[in-house]
């Protein structure tokens, strides 16, 4: 089996050696650009806009200090000094050479970092919870699962030709942080009435063009029969799923038209006859990994100071308020890092940003850094006593913003500013809007809210998940923003749900200017959130503050 | 994105790809190319436009994807994109100063 922690790369030269001289066959002529297409997307390396463009796997969001430098090296020495956080826990390099992509996957291959099965159709990175091992309300740490996942499906054999990309999230425990019903797989960490691991098993979920919620196909799968079984749901799926046309390939589609029995029996019966495949060893390796991920040694130690800083600065008080999550361990919280400062690209990092992440990872962190999928990046791991020092070090690069889960902290695509896919741009409509509620001084009075963004209907910026989701379309070739109401990636899944019809770019910041004053004028409180109002009224209310001349 | 439309003088359209090695945009211009979009090849004739994707076509040791971008003829006689698509190629992105935008002002220095 793979296996791609860092003292175990020597595969990882071998394949970027194998690109090299992939690379080097395509420019002197022997290879069409048809045949070395399949093979640059296997290595993560996609032609774009303006450039080309290289998307880095970080397995289930989790990097080291030294990788995270790494990351920073590849954007100062062979981009233009930043990357973008992607909705996946990975990082893309909007501006590669393809003549230096060789040496970047070089340099990733030396801290234990691929860009392999990035694209195409196959198992793609395995996400989860960007608090994973620090929540204080997950079951267990998902990510020696995620890892054994990697490790499984990274160059499976039988899983290179899949008939479309798929995607498999681990939530640690009933509060889900990693979008398990919007994946092709969707596992969630549980225990049995005997106390017993296993997870709860979803299948047939995915966004784009039809999306679709995922269906409870397990109610409890042991952890030791986790490969076998989601072996036998991937062949289940590499068989029955279609091939003659793309947009009704991916699983959620199988299990929609065949229906979830259908594919319970036929998931059921290959995972009788693969169990007795695995012998043991895939169980080996989870103790380790086990192991790997065991909590560092927590300091047991007071607070400090931290109540009499919050009172003395309003700044530190704000962020603390905004940007700490619950740990596990007392005296410890996690820290959220947001890329949304104002007029910031969402999810956009500077190298130098990322070395001091890295830095403050060290010095602060327990050497831990995960990457979200709302595009921020999380410190899992920091003592309440070192919050103050933290945030001044974010603070002096711009990456103390306390917006953490407020209207600025959006999330969108790149969009047509760099997608050859996108249809519109996403990131001005995104700081467009940031900015107008920011000059309204609204942000903290609106509170909780989740924007999301996509360029095209292939929904990269998860928009159907938005509390207010924005899509961009072209519209006789002119960009115009299709707006959904009332989607939820998190407490109770939900697919947004459309109005009425598109705005123009400029008429977007006042179409949501005005649901959201049609919030704060109809909520019950101001803890009441914009989807828990959203829930209660229906849509109504806001359908006639977006569209007045039919009201 | 290409377009299935006829080149003609009502409808102009340039040849445009992306360069091989480095990944820019570029332009055809007399049988070669530019990385500079004003110094684009205007086609309004639909056979001139033939002959020329075949010889793009046959240039992919040179650039990836050649296709025929709608055009138009601007006021001082170069070509002028007609969809923003082909506007932000020739710009760059919105958030930032860098690409072309950056390229052609250094150019012009």
């Amino acid at each position: 089996m793979f296996d791609a922690r860092p003292q175990h790369n020597e595969y990882l030269r071998h394949r970027a050696q194998q690109f090299r001289s992939q690379v080097e066959r395509r420019l002197d002529g022997s290879l069409t650009e048809d045949e070395f297409r399949p093979l640059r997307l296997m290595n993560g390396v996609y032609l774009q806009l303006h450039a080309y463009m290289l998307r880095v796997a970080i397995p289930y969001g989790t990097i080291s200090p030294d990788q995270m430098r790494t990351l920073a090296l590849l954007a100062s020495k062979w981009d233009k000094g930043y990357g973008h956080w992607t909705t996946r826990q990975n990082i893309q390099y909007n501006w590669p050479k393809l003549v230096d992509i060789p040496d970047m996957l070089d340099a990733l291959a030396d801290v234990g970092l691929h860009a392999i099965q990035t694209s195409g159709n196959t198992i793609r990175n395995v996400t989860t919870d960007a608090f994973a091992g620090a929540a204080a309300d997950e079951v267990t740490d998902p990510r020696p699962y995620a890892e054994l996942l990697r490790a499984w499906s990274t160059d499976h054999a039988e899983f290179q030709f899949l008939p479309r990309k798929f995607k498999i999230a681990i939530s640690g425990g009933e509060k889900d942080r990693a979008v398990i019903a919007a994946h092709d797989i969707g596992l969630r960490l549980r225990r049995n009435e005997q106390g017993q691991l296993g997870f709860q098993v979803w299948i047939g979920g995915g966004l784009g063009r039809t999306p679709l919620l995922g269906k409870v196909v397990r109610e409890f799968l042991p952890e030791a029969d986790l490969l076998p079984y989601v072996e036998a749901i991937i062949s289940a799926y590499n068989l029955a799923g279609r091939r003659d046309n793309k947009y009704k390939a991916r699983i959620k589609i199988t299990v929609a038209e065949r229906g979830l029995e259908v594919m319970r029996d036929e998931i059921e019966a290959e995972f009788l006859s693969r169990r007795d495949v695995f012998t043991g060893i895939d169980q080996d390796l989870l103790q380790e990994l086990k192991a790997v991920y065991a909590a560092p040694a927590f300091r047991n130690q007071e607070d400090g100071d931290l109540e009499a800083q919050r009172a003395a600065n309003v700044g530190f008080r704000s962020w603390t308020d905004t940007n700490l999550s619950a740990h596990k361990a007392p005296g410890y919280a996690s820290v959220m890092v947001t890329f949304k400062a104002p007029g910031q690209t969402p999810g956009d990092a500077s190298a130098e940003q990322m070395n001091l992440l890295a830095d403050l990872a060290e010095r602060y962190g327990h050497h831990d850094l995960r990457i979200s999928h709302d595009q921020n990046v999380v410190l899992p791991h920091v003592h309440k006593s070192d919050l103050f020092a933290l945030y001044q070090e974010l603070k002096a690069v711009g990456l103390a913003t306390a917006n953490a889960g407020l209207i600025s902290d959006i999330v969108a695509c790149p969009g047509m500013d760099y997608c050859a896919l996108a249809t519109a741009r996403s990131i001005p409509i995104a700081q467009d809007i940031a900015d107008h509620f920011r000059a309204r001084e609204l942000e903290e009075d609106i509170g909780k809210i989740d924007i999301r963004i996509s360029g095209c209907i292939n929904a990269c910026g998860h928009h159907h998940l938005g509390h207010i989701g924005i899509l961009g379309l072209d519209r006789a070739g002119v960009e115009n923003y299709q707006i959904t109401l009332g989607g939820d990636g998190y407490d109770i899944p939900a697919i947004g749900q459309r109005p009425g019809a598109g705005f123009p770019a400029e008429e977007v910041v006042p179409a949501i200017d005005r649901i959201i004053d049609a919030y704060l004028d109809l909520r019950e409180s101001a803890e009441e959130r914009f989807i828990d109002a959203y829930r209660r009224v229906g849509a109504a209310p806001f359908k006639a503050a977006l569209y007045p001349a039919d009201a | 994105m290409s377009k299935t439309f006829t080149p003609s003088f009502a409808t102009p359209a340039v040849i445009t790809a992306n360069d091989l090695r480095m990944g820019h945009c570029v332009w055809m211009r007399d049988g070669g190319w530019t990385a500079d979009p004003r110094e684009a090849q205007l086609f309004e004739d639909e056979a001139i436009a033939d002959l020329a994707m075949l010889d793009a076509i046959g240039q992919a040791n040179l650039v990836v994807g050649p296709y025929l971008a709608e055009a138009k003829r601007g006021t001082d006689g170069r070509p002028e994109p007609t969809h923003f698509r082909e506007a932000f190629r020739r710009r760059g992105p919105s958030n930032y100063f860098h690409g072309k935008q950056a390229e052609l002002e250094a150019s012009n220095v």
